[in-house]
Order: structure tokens, then C-alpha cells, then sequence
């Protein structure tokens, strides 16, 4: 399937761009984020960050969809 | 609108928010102002930018100031976060509560601050006086 991902602060910096579309296996949200870390190389471990569908917060274990837009949300520190 | 909260581009207009909030059924008003600090856990900072997922970061801020009105007896409540490039001594977040009464509005927007710290998605990065820059990622 094909999925749209978007990167922020570090992890955009360590993919050298903000988004991308991903042909990845179907799968959870946690494995699609495993594939962008070994493609990238991201520092941060999934326990850190959080993952939106769409707009919108969602979990882990959740099945990824084809077409999804995907957001990995690093640890935030607006303020 | 009892509650609004936005990302703002642009430098952030106080005075139009507070006067967005005045109402007759509010005897107290309290605000919080994040503002651009020139140190950081012993560095020096030259300028902070900010990025946001903007979307997601509307409709948690949202979320967060319709909690605040369900969990405190205030009439309104407001918030700006800016994005970009800011300069020291900028405006970073504006958080604005009225309510009947101060005790309220002083726990509103104390509250309302700590949980847009914890649950938005905007991210600061710091850039340092020596050339550095350095994204923050705060472990809960």
C-alpha cells in the first residue's frame, strides 16, 4: 500500500524533507514508522513519539490504510 | 465563540485578543505570556524558531480550552501560539481566561499553558549564540 508520511523538527531534519509517499506492506502505524527509521536513520525511538492519521491522533497498533497521510509527532515543546 | 485557540504567523496582536474577551459576566481576567528567553540549560540562544503540524495543532488547542471551560468556572478563554523565526523578547504564546472570579481565572490559564506545553504539536528549536542549533524534545 501507499501512504503519505510528514516529518517534524528533527525527524524532518534527519530525512531531509517534510513528507513522502511510502510504499510500504500493510501493517500498523508502528511498523510503517520502522520503515521510515531504517530508510532514514531517525534518533528517536517510537516510545517517544506519537502518530496522527489525517489529522488526527491515533494509536500505535492500529492498522495503517492505503492512502493514509501518516504525521510521526516527536516530543513537542511549544511554549 | 466562548474559546478559541490559533497558530499565528504573524506576531501576536494583545491587545485585540484581550478586548475579543471582554464580557459583562466576567469580573477577572488573566493572561500568560511565553516570551523569547536569551539562555537555555546553559546555553546562550540568539533566536528560537517554531513549526507546527498546523491541523493537528488547531484542533488539540481546540480540545484543550473546550476541556478548560468544562473543568473551570471561567466565561472565556483564548490562546495564539506563533510559528517561525522569533527574535529574543518576542511573544512565542499568549493565553488569555476570563471568569467571574480571579481564583478561576488564574487556574484556567495556568492550566490551559501547561497542557498546550504537553499535548500540541509545536516544536522549538533553540539556535544558539556559538552557530549551534538544536531541536527540543523534551522527555515527559
Amino acid at each position: 500500500m501507499r501512504v503519505r508520511v510528514l516529518y517534524f523538527a528533527s525527524l524532518r531534519d534527519e530525512a531531509g524533507r517534510e513528507d513522502e509517499t511510502l510504499e510500504v506492506a500493510s501493517g500498523s502505524f508502528a511498523q510503517v514508522y520502522e520503515a521510515a527509521r531504517v530508510r532514514h536513520g531517525f534518533s528517536l525511538p517510537r516510545e517517544r513519539l506519537r502518530v496522527a492519521r489525517n489529522g488526527a491522533f491515533a494509536e500505535w497498533d492500529e492498522a495503517a490504510n492505503d492512502g493514509d497521510e501518516i504525521a510521526f509527532i516527536p516530543p513537542v515543546s511549544g511554549g | 465563540m466562548s474559546q478559541q485557540f490559533r497558530i499565528n504567523e504573524q506576531a501576536i496582536d494583545v491587545p485585540r485578543l484581550r478586548d475579543a474577551l471582554l464580557d459583562h459576566r466576567a469580573g477577572a481576567f488573566a493572561s500568560f505570556e511565553g516570551w523569547v528567553r536569551d539562555h537555555n540549560d546553559g546555553h546562550s540562544v540568539q533566536r528560537l524558531r517554531y513549526e507546527s503540524y498546523v491541523e493537528l495543532a488547531e484542533s488539540e488547542g481546540a480540545r484543550i480550552l473546550e476541556e478548560a471551560i468544562s473543568r473551570f468556572a471561567i466565561v472565556k478563554a483564548m490562546a495564539v501560539h506563533r510559528i517561525g523565526d522569533l527574535e529574543l523578547g518576542e511573544l512565542a504564546v499568549w493565553v488569555g481566561v476570563t471568569a467571574a472570579h480571579r481564583d478561576a481565572a488564574f487556574l484556567a490559564c495556568r492550566w490551559i499553558i501547561d497542557e498546550i506545553k504537553a499535548r500540541v504539536p509545536i516544536w522549538k528549536q533553540e539556535r544558539y549564540v556559538d552557530g549551534d542549533s538544536e531541536w527540543l524534545h523534551p522527555v515527559a
